[in-house]
């Protein structure tokens, strides 16, 4: 009897089915795989680290899609709802719907867009699986969060926003600079920068805080998507060797995009910053936490490693490790200052709250931020909670209101220009600016929200026109946590009405 | 020298998993998280079929791992024997 393949065997035998083609020429198959200038001599030589056969694809993420599913019953069954911590986590959640789930789509589509262009088939079949996964994550995330849009505002029209609103043009934009890059910078841009490097920062923030909070749905969609995030992180991390090893010419292109998109990946994570460490009542670690122990300490190992290519850890690694003190406080008071425009709510930290921000940012929260929030408290008791009544400039690259502080001075808000075929543009620091100016021609392109809304493109003249253009319910997806409909049915089912006997909760 | 590390579910499936980490590797640290586990060690760490299959007492693929899994730090090898996380 003939002995059984081992597993590199039998992987090599299922997946490298290519041929030379002789009906068209190869360029015309594969019309996008040189432009880019990364030269490969042997496709051959891609390592595939995690060797999924389609049998074993099925098998697994069938077994995982039972369990994942049978909780989220459970869950929606047995109102797992009233378990959260506050009402006030429930906007971490709406920041996800809005913000990454539709990225996980486009992610999908990148996947399946750009790895039909790379002429390896190992290359090939991992981004097809990754094309699978992303769409999995997708409908796994829409599935478990529409329990929340049953209960809670800020849930009901999501891709309708994410296309529109400020605040979500941060990650729209990410994706689209991705999906228009070519299929080598797209695999450094999403499989590389964000499923190695940076999917940490995006999901532990995210999962570890919907365990801390109650939230067992989210916990568990988590758990379940990372098991898949696994394979995307190797096959980031194997795109970006196989790269590096093929042409020492590959190097500078590989070190420009890992400058490039590292930065972008950090600007759209510090709306996560903002969420862990304000959003969530109960917070298993601050930004500045995560930032050392998944970047600094786990990013500074892989750099380690890559440096025998030639790679070195990107220029601005010590703006981050400067800015990490503040880069949630900033956000935070961004998102605080235009809520009147969002899908989401915010509010002024309470004593508790402030008590661990002063804990875990001893240098910067008492010093900078305390007094913010005090006065802003103040403000709100004497019924003059404010809203931003204009628009904020934006930056052209990462089109976050610039409200972000000079690296090495805190007080002073950092404005950078340039100058491009008459026009002048904003960034809010030096990468961004760089960024742009490496490729003009990309960002000048960018469909910025604040410029749309001014030039007429959104519905009309008044904060009103544009937030029915927006599908946002005033008074309900809206404005502060305090006063919303969210916090009045949550008093309502925790029987903190004053005025209420408590409420019977319901079995059914 | 750089740390690998392993984050699975803290869920029964993993158990067998986590202590043939353990075993097989000295040195190597674990950590409680909500949900969670995670194994830490220097520049590698190996899980073997045939010590998780041991201490289970079924058989075991490494790729059942994936099962469990919530995230990893390090290059990975995978074959028919063990799963290797490792750094060079």
């Amino acid at each position: 009897m003939a002995k059984r393949l081992n597993m590199r065997e039998r992987y090599k035998l299922m997946t490298r089915l290519g041929w030379e083609p002789s009906y068209q020429p190869k360029e015309k198959i594969f019309p996008y795989d040189k432009y880019e200038g990364i030269k490969v001599k042997d496709w051959d030589a891609w390592e595939d680290p995690f060797r999924m056969t389609m049998d074993a694809y099925w098998k697994y993420q069938g077994e995982k899609e039972k369990k994942l599913y049978a909780i989220m019953d459970a869950f929606a069954q047995n109102n797992g709802h009233l378990n959260l911590t506050d009402a006030r986590y429930v906007n971490a959640l709406k920041l996800f719907i809005q913000g990454v789930t539709p990225l996980e789509y486009q992610a999908h589509r990148g996947f399946a867009r750009q790895g039909r262009h790379f002429e390896g088939e190992g290359a090939r079949v991992a981004c097809q699986m990754q094309a699978l996964d992303e769409l999995r994550h997708t409908q796994t995330q829409i599935h478990t969060i529409s329990h929340y849009n049953k209960y809670f505002d800020g849930f009901h029209d999501f891709p309708h926003w994410h296309d529109r609103v400020w605040y979500l043009s941060v990650p729209k934009s990410f994706f689209d600079d991705a999906m228009t890059a070519g299929p080598f910078e797209f695999m450094v841009a999403v499989g590389f920068s964000f499923e190695y490097v940076l999917t940490n920062l995006l999901f532990v923030p995210f999962m570890s805080g919907a365990a801390y909070n109650g939230d067992m749905s989210t916990v568990t969609f988590g758990f379940s998507a990372q098991s898949d995030e696994a394979r995307h992180m190797t096959l980031g991390l194997q795109a970006i060797k196989f790269m590096l090893e093929q042409h020492e010419d590959n190097v500078p292109i590989v070190q420009e995009w890992i400058d490039k998109w590292l930065w972008r990946g950090y600007k759209v994570l510090s709306l996560v910053s903002a969420m862990m460490d304000y959003m969530l009542p109960e917070s298993p670690m601050s930004w500045k936490e995560a930032w050392e122990i998944y970047f600094e300490e786990n990013g500074g190992a892989l750099f380690k490693d890559l440096e025998r290519y030639g790679i070195k850890m990107p220029w601005y690694a010590d703006i981050c490790a400067k800015e990490k003190d503040h880069l949630s406080h900033q956000v935070w008071g961004i998102l605080y200052n235009h809520t009147a425009a969002a899908a989401f709510h915010t509010w002024v930290p309470d004593d508790k709250k402030m008590a661990w921000l002063s804990e875990k940012y001893p240098d910067s929260f008492d010093k900078y931020y305390r007094p913010r929030y005090e006065h802003w408290r103040e403000q709100q008791e004497q019924g003059n909670r404010y809203y931003s009544q204009t628009l904020p400039c934006i930056c052209q690259t990462c089109q976050i209101p610039m409200g972000f502080t000079e690296p090495d001075d805190p007080t002073q808000i950092a404005y950078r220009s340039s100058e491009y075929m008459g026009d002048k543009y904003h960034f809010c620091s030096d990468p961004c600016k760089q960024i742009f100016d490496r490729e003009p021609e990309k960002y000048v392109q960018a469909w910025l929200p604040p410029q749309q809304i001014f030039q007429g493109n959104c519905g009309g003249a008044s904060l009103e026109d544009v937030l029915k253009w927006y599908h946002i319910n005033l008074g309900a997806d809206n404005m502060d946590y305090v006063g919303s409909p969210d916090e009045q049915r949550w008093k309502q089912w925790k029987g903190l009405l004053d005025d209420e006997p408590p409420a019977e909760v319901s079995n059914g | 020298m750089s740390k690998v590390f392993l984050a699975l579910q803290d869920v029964d499936e993993a158990r067998p998993i986590v202590e043939a980490a353990l075993k097989d590797n000295p040195g190597a640290e674990l950590e409680h998280q909500p949900a969670m586990v995670r194994i830490t060690a220097e520049d590698r760490l190996v899980i073997n079929r045939d010590t998780v299959a041991e201490i289970s007492g079924t058989d075991w693929d490494p790729q059942d791992i994936q099962l469990v899994l919530i995230s990893f730090g390090g290059n990975v090898e995978e074959d028919d024997d063990a799963f290797s996380i490792y750094w060079n």
